[in-house]
């Protein structure tokens, strides 16, 4: 049988293959350090291509190769990558996409690694962000045991981008971070702005083409939590009072009030600019990195302001958030020379650089008081002033959130919000559906 | 069909192909016109299909944030490459399987319908080790390896059809003539097989010219990304884009598909109807 012998010896030929190993050896005794950067914007690609540059200037034995790498695929990429031996040492990525590579043990667990001034400048709500493993599946990092994967340096928190003029003109109160609307009085400046702007128009634009994370990280100001660990370590949905402020001012805005457009449902947040530029809106919910494509897309005159997000019955502006991070990969054999690289890169003064260049808000707490990021132009003092509250994302640590998220929470955001179904059947399926999902993964 | 109805029929088939014919140009004539807007028009609430301002700022702009040209140096060598070895290793191929009827042949057959049906996700993990082993990770020959292989069965399959369109007695004819094996292949076959070798070439070069997946994670330096790893550099977090560079880059990296399909488009038409042929 040719052809038996054929496939065995194809097999044994590649289990040959795979079975030789290849190493990363460091030449003429010095290192080469891979970074793979998302960052995207031009500024941003120049700061950190600047910052590379001046690392590599002073630290001639330690090179860093500047790696560009992208947002679309890089879940994909870095898992390929990881099996494969041949992941970047230093990787960039968003916190919401590090469990399943720290659970994989895919990643450096930083904590022996991180200098005090890195730990100590970065608030602890932030840490938990990139904290896996603990009892509480990253409440609490360190307290309970958990690792640390990432660094968490750049957030934003979710504003409303307003249209200036409507908004003075019809005389209804702006908001400030110290005295921002509530949910309630939200929903009645909505309406008074519809009323004000005319017919075909509306006072807002939810733009919830993905509409799981924008309602879960928004409905921590009013007390929800959506998931709940027990004391056996699992986690279970729960839909409370708190969960149901964002979704029920949402869907009365669409459905009862008139007051916000039924057709952005369905769009990302690019897709409503026009309508915000051209008069449709006067409100568009987005996050604060939006501002670099206003400044570039808006018509001349136009003028825009950043408000806060609407609060809690007690003020509170809590909101998740996923941070962008840095972790080291577990394969690195230089897992030293890339904190430190990442300590450098971190520093107070290049964090601000960095911020800027994303039009995001640093995490270190020296790199926030910076007083350029606590101009009004451009809504920078806004943002700067929400940073206290940032939370990390009620999902961030969940296993199975993915597919809870696709299979369960979208749908039935959608069709809640469109008017399909109401609160009762909503409930339903987050919770007895997604419990199911959830399950599943903590056998 | 007589002749009263045959005017309205026709008159309905030159509308139903010029609907089809704008359906295939919609994407490609709003790429273009996209490229050369200037960013305020991208977000004006009344698009237009003729930019009001027209500028190259989008060209220079991607030109200047991305090494387009490298890439597309990078893309052009992956490309080319794919195409003519895929070529030359299918022809002989599947010349052996259109003409000989056996177990070997079906079962080639088999493997070459069966081979289609692996999504590319499952294979990338075992490819991707094996190419580290046999250290083609991070470099432009071993992209081109995984392009050959992946674009064979289907180049197989397709010039099988067109050995299949030539007819036997050709061959037979020469050999009576007197002409050799190798004569009959080189001088009687291969001239015939020449569009369809052409379409085949075709298909290996814009299925290596468009593809993404591969070249990201098999690429890992900089200076060897492809042009479809590089044009994902102007997308952001959840789906933001820089719309004005991103639509110009990508309506350049459309080009040498355009002018490809261009200049050869008769051996195309040509070979396909070869294809179809029966003798």
């Amino acid at each position: 049988m040719p052809l038996r012998r054929a496939a065995v010896a194809l097999v044994v030929l590649a289990l040959l293959l795979t079975g030789c190993s290849g190493g990363r050896e460091p030449h003429d005794g010095r290192i080469t350090l891979r970074f793979q950067s998302l960052a995207w914007q031009d500024e941003s690609v120049q700061v950190n291509k600047e910052l590379v540059a001046e690392w590599n200037a002073a630290h001639p034995d330690i090179r860093v190769e500047y790696v560009q790498g992208s947002w679309d695929s890089v879940h994909d990429q870095l898992l390929t990558s990881f099996e494969g031996g041949e992941a970047p040492d230093i990787i960039h990525d968003a916190s919401d996409d590090l469990a399943d590579f720290a659970y994989g043990g895919y990643l450096a667990d930083l904590r022996p690694l991180l200098p005090a001034r890195l730990r100590d400048d970065i608030p602890r709500s932030s840490w938990d962000t990139t904290t896996f493993g603990g009892g509480d599946g990253g409440g609490d990092g360190d307290r309970d045991g958990g690792g640390v994967y990432g660094v968490p340096f750049l957030q934003e928190p979710r504003v409303l981008i307003a249209d200036k003029k409507v908004l003075d003109a019809s005389g209804v109160r702006v908001p400030t971070p110290d005295k921002p609307w509530s949910w309630p009085e939200f929903r009645r400046v909505g309406k008074e702005l519809t009323a004000f702007m005319g017919p075909g128009k509306h006072a807002v634009a939810w733009p919830l083409k993905e509409p799981v994370s924008a309602t879960l990280n928004l409905g921590l100001s009013t007390g929800g939590r959506l998931f709940h660990r027990g004391a056996d370590g699992k986690v279970t949905v729960r839909f409370t009072d708190g969960d149901a402020v964002v979704p029920e001012t949402v869907r009365a805005q669409v459905n009862t009030d008139g007051s916000a457009s039924g057709a952005t449902l369905g769009m990302g947040g690019s897709d409503t600019l026009p309508g915000l530029f051209g008069g449709l809106y006067a409100m568009v919910p987005l996050g604060f990195s939006y501002r670099q494509q206003i400044i570039q897309q808006a018509p001349d005159g136009f003028e825009w302001t950043v408000l806060p997000a609407p609060a809690g019955d007690d003020g509170g502006l809590a909101q998740g958030v996923s941070p962008q991070t840095l972790s080291v990969a577990e394969d690195s054999p230089y897992k030293k020379e890339a904190v430190r690289f990442i300590d450098f890169l971190l520093q107070p003064s290049n964090m601000v650089r960095l911020a800027k260049g994303d039009w995001m808000l640093p995490t270190g707490t020296r790199a926030l008081a910076d007083p350029s990021l606590h101009t009004a132009k451009d809504g920078w003092a806004t943002g700067a002033a929400l940073a206290r509250d940032l939370r990390s994302a009620p999902a961030q640590s969940v296993r199975g959130y993915p597919e809870w998220k696709d299979k369960v929470a979208t749908p039935a955001l959608q069709e809640y919000y469109s008017g399909a179904i109401g609160r009762k059947e909503l409930e339903k399926r987050l919770v007895k559906d997604g419990n199911l999902v959830l399950a599943r993964y903590q056998r | 069909m007589n002749t009263r109805t045959r005017g309205p029929v026709r008159a309905g088939q030159y509308a139903a192909l010029l609907c089809y014919l704008v359906f295939l140009a919609f994407p490609l004539l709003w790429l273009i016109s996209t490229a050369f807007k200037p960013a305020q028009e991208l977000a004006s609430l009344h698009p237009t299909w003729i930019p009001e301002h027209p500028t190259l700022g989008n060209f220079r702009q991607a030109f200047d944030e991305q090494p387009l040209v490298r890439a597309a140096g990078n893309s052009l060598v992956a490309a080319l490459s794919t195409a003519v070895i895929a070529v030359v290793i299918a022809t002989p191929l599947a010349y052996v399987m259109a003409r000989t009827r056996g177990r070997l042949a079906a079962a080639a057959t088999g493997w070459v319908v069966v081979s289609q049906a692996f999504p590319f996700v499952l294979l990338i993990i075992p490819l991707f080790l094996v190419l580290k082993n046999l250290r083609l990770i991070n470099s432009v020959p071993g992209l081109v390896m995984v392009y050959v292989v992946w674009s064979l069965p289907f180049a197989l399959w397709m010039l099988v059809g067109y050995v299949r369109a030539v007819p036997a007695e050709l061959e037979e004819a020469a050999s009576v003539d007197g002409a050799g094996r190798l004569r009959t292949l080189v001088s009687v076959t291969a001239p015939l097989l020449v569009p369809g070798i052409v379409a085949t070439a075709l298909f290996a070069f814009i299925t290596a010219w468009n593809e993404f997946f591969f070249a990201l994670v098999l690429l890992k330096s900089p200076e060897k990304q492809t042009l479809p790893v590089v044009l994902t550099h102007f997308l952001g977090a959840e789906g933001v884009a820089d719309l004005g560079p991103l639509a110009a880059a990508a309506f350049l990296a459309t080009l040498p598909s355009l002018v490809v399909f261009a200049v050869i488009q008769r051996r195309i038409t040509g070979g396909m109807l070869a294809g179809a042929v029966k003798s």
